[in-house]
């Protein structure tokens, strides 16, 4: 059994990012709304975001809590249809001289933990396409 | 716009540890030092707010009317993150400007011991997922989808910097850290007062690429406090009050508005900009008239944006500015002369009043050994994630 690591990472027929559009603007968010931050719209879609998309920023990060291995490679990576997403650049050193800014990336899945009744958890991350 | 209002009595204590003190002992030194600063007592004061963000919900500034006298005046309690000291004093501001008051006392304060800035998501990991919380989480996302920690998500926001600007990296973002402790030799309140090489902030232990340690804010004990005044009351005042009395000639408080990219990591610049320029427009003055800038430093990415937020540098050109030395005490604009948070320390709820402290010691002409010379305009700035801007612009008094 396999769960996603948060509820936006949609695993069957995926893996994908799932994120919620404002009916009124086309804003998108990922996780539970209440209303959109944008233009105070209520009325939201499902939309399956780009796999695909580029390194906006990145930071590597030597000190975090101690169940996270350091150091790591933290991102935010913009998708093919602008949309912002942020999670770990995941295989490639965590070397300045490896990473490129705006390089192309494409989403990844793999499991991060496993609970006491063998249930897996999935996390995504962003790998050089 | 509404009367003009006037800096009286500034103090701040030296920022450090404490351990022998709490923070309502600090918070009465700053208040006792900035009400006989500007020659008036605590009877004369008709609001009183006091900033603290860790201890919040402590009544602090009631606490501190139960050292320093229990005259029964309101008392506002603000936390607002980085920004709770600015807030702190704009709430005066605006009591006064309502009419309710024609003095008032803002108070900032913070006692951090040895905690960290550090503290990341942690959350219990539980032994069987189950989703919880608005992302339907399993277990703490912090480190396993990016980064939640300060150094991290200011790293990321001079990277994005850097990204769409040429002539920005680790070494740019290293001379900010190289200037502001060469700064803070000349300033007897910095926590710390001690000169780096470049190479040596660069070689300091890497925190979250490219902030070093040395590129970093520490924690640390603090507190700040100024006492305000109308420009009525202030026409009674003696020739002298008056002579040291700074004006604020813009005080500014602004949010994050709605950006594609801030439901990912904070924006840390819109909200700047946007405070930036409502500030220059209400005192009627432009970037390059300010012989000094007190800016937020947390981290010296955080930093070298701000060149740009302010408006001190041409648009895109924070790489260049600092590489030509332009913040430097001596250089065309001189950024955080006090050594900034980077050295000078970072007390979370004095660094929004200590920065306008800062400013107004210098329009004065009493900032000692680190003064800038023939300073008459200032401006103070600060950043509170979340996120909540704060900006002043501090005038020279000009009645001798
Ligand atoms: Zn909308």
């Amino acid at each position: 059994m396999q769960i996603p690591l948060v509820d936006y990472l949609v695993l069957d027929n995926g893996p994908y990012l799932q994120a919620n559009e404002c009916e009124g603007c086309g804003a998108r968010f990922f996780g539970r709304r209440n209303a959109c931050a944008k233009c105070g719209g209520r009325e939201f879609n499902s939309v399956r975001v780009s796999d695909t998309g580029t390194l906006r920023t990145f930071s590597i990060v030597y000190r975090a809590a101690p169940t996270i291995p350091t150091p790591y490679v933290s991102a935010i990576v913009q998708t093919d249809d602008g949309t912002s997403v942020r999670s770990n650049l995941i295989n490639v050193a965590p070397d300045p001289g490896k990473i490129t800014l705006g390089m192309k990336v494409k989403l990844d899945t793999y499991v991060v933990g496993t609970d006491d009744d063998g249930q897996e958890a999935v996390a995504f991350g962003y790998a050089p396409a | 716009m509404a009367q003009d209002i006037w800096v009286l009595g500034a103090h701040m204590t030296a920022f450090g540890r404490y351990p022998d003190q709490d923070a309502v002992d600090l918070a009465t030194t700053a208040a006792l030092g900035a009400l006989d600063d500007g020659g008036v007592t605590i009877s004369d004061m008709d609001i009183l707010s006091c900033g603290t963000l860790f201890q919040a919900n402590s009544g602090m500034g009631q606490q501190v009317q139960k050292q320093i006298g229990q005259t029964g005046i309101p008392v506002y309690n603000v936390s607002n993150a980085c920004a709770t000291g600015a807030t702190a004093l704009r709430t005066v501001i605006m009591a006064i400007r309502a009419g309710e008051a024609d003095l008032g006392l803002a108070i900032g304060v913070e006692q951090m011991g040895k905690m960290g800035l550090l503290a990341g998501g942690a959350r219990k990991e539980k032994n069987v997922y189950e989703p919880s919380g608005r992302y339907g989480a399993v277990m703490g996302i912090d480190g396993i989808l990016g980064t939640d920690t300060m150094p991290g998500v200011f790293a990321q926001a001079g990277m994005e910097y850097a990204n769409d600007n040429d002539g920005v990296g680790f070494e740019q973002f290293a001379k900010v850290a190289q200037k502001n402790h060469a700064h803070s030799t000349l300033n007897p309140l910095a926590q710390y007062q001690k000169e780096f090489t470049l190479e040596e902030v660069m070689g300091s232990p890497m925190q979250s690429y490219p902030n070093t340690l040395l590129m970093c804010c520490p924690t640390g004990d603090g507190a700040a406090a100024c006492v305000l005044v109308g420009e009525e009351r202030f026409a009674s005042l003696s020739r002298e009050q008056q002579s040291r009395a700074v004006k604020i000639s813009a005080s500014v408080l602004t949010t994050d508005p709605y950006v594609e990219s801030g439901q990912m990591q904070p924006d840390v610049n819109t909200l700047t900009r946007n405070a930036a320029q409502a500030a220059y427009e209400q005192a009627g003055v432009s970037p390059e008239d300010l012989s000094l800038v007190e800016l937020h430093d947390c981290f010296a990415t955080a930093e070298l944006i701000h060149y740009d937020n302010l408006g001190l540098c041409e648009r895109g050109g924070a790489g260049d500015f600092i590489d030509r030395g332009a913040p430097w005490r001596d250089g065309e604009t001189p950024v955080n002369v006090s050594g900034g948070l980077i050295s000078k320390g970072h007390p979370i709820g004095a660094t929004g009043v200590a920065n306008v402290y800062e400013v107004a010691t210098h329009l004065r002409g009493e900032a000692g050994d680190r003064q800038v010379e023939g300073a008459n305009l200032g401006l103070a700035h600060v950043i509170g994630l979340g996120s909540s801007c704060g900006v002043h612009i501090l005038e020279k008094s000009g009645i001798s």
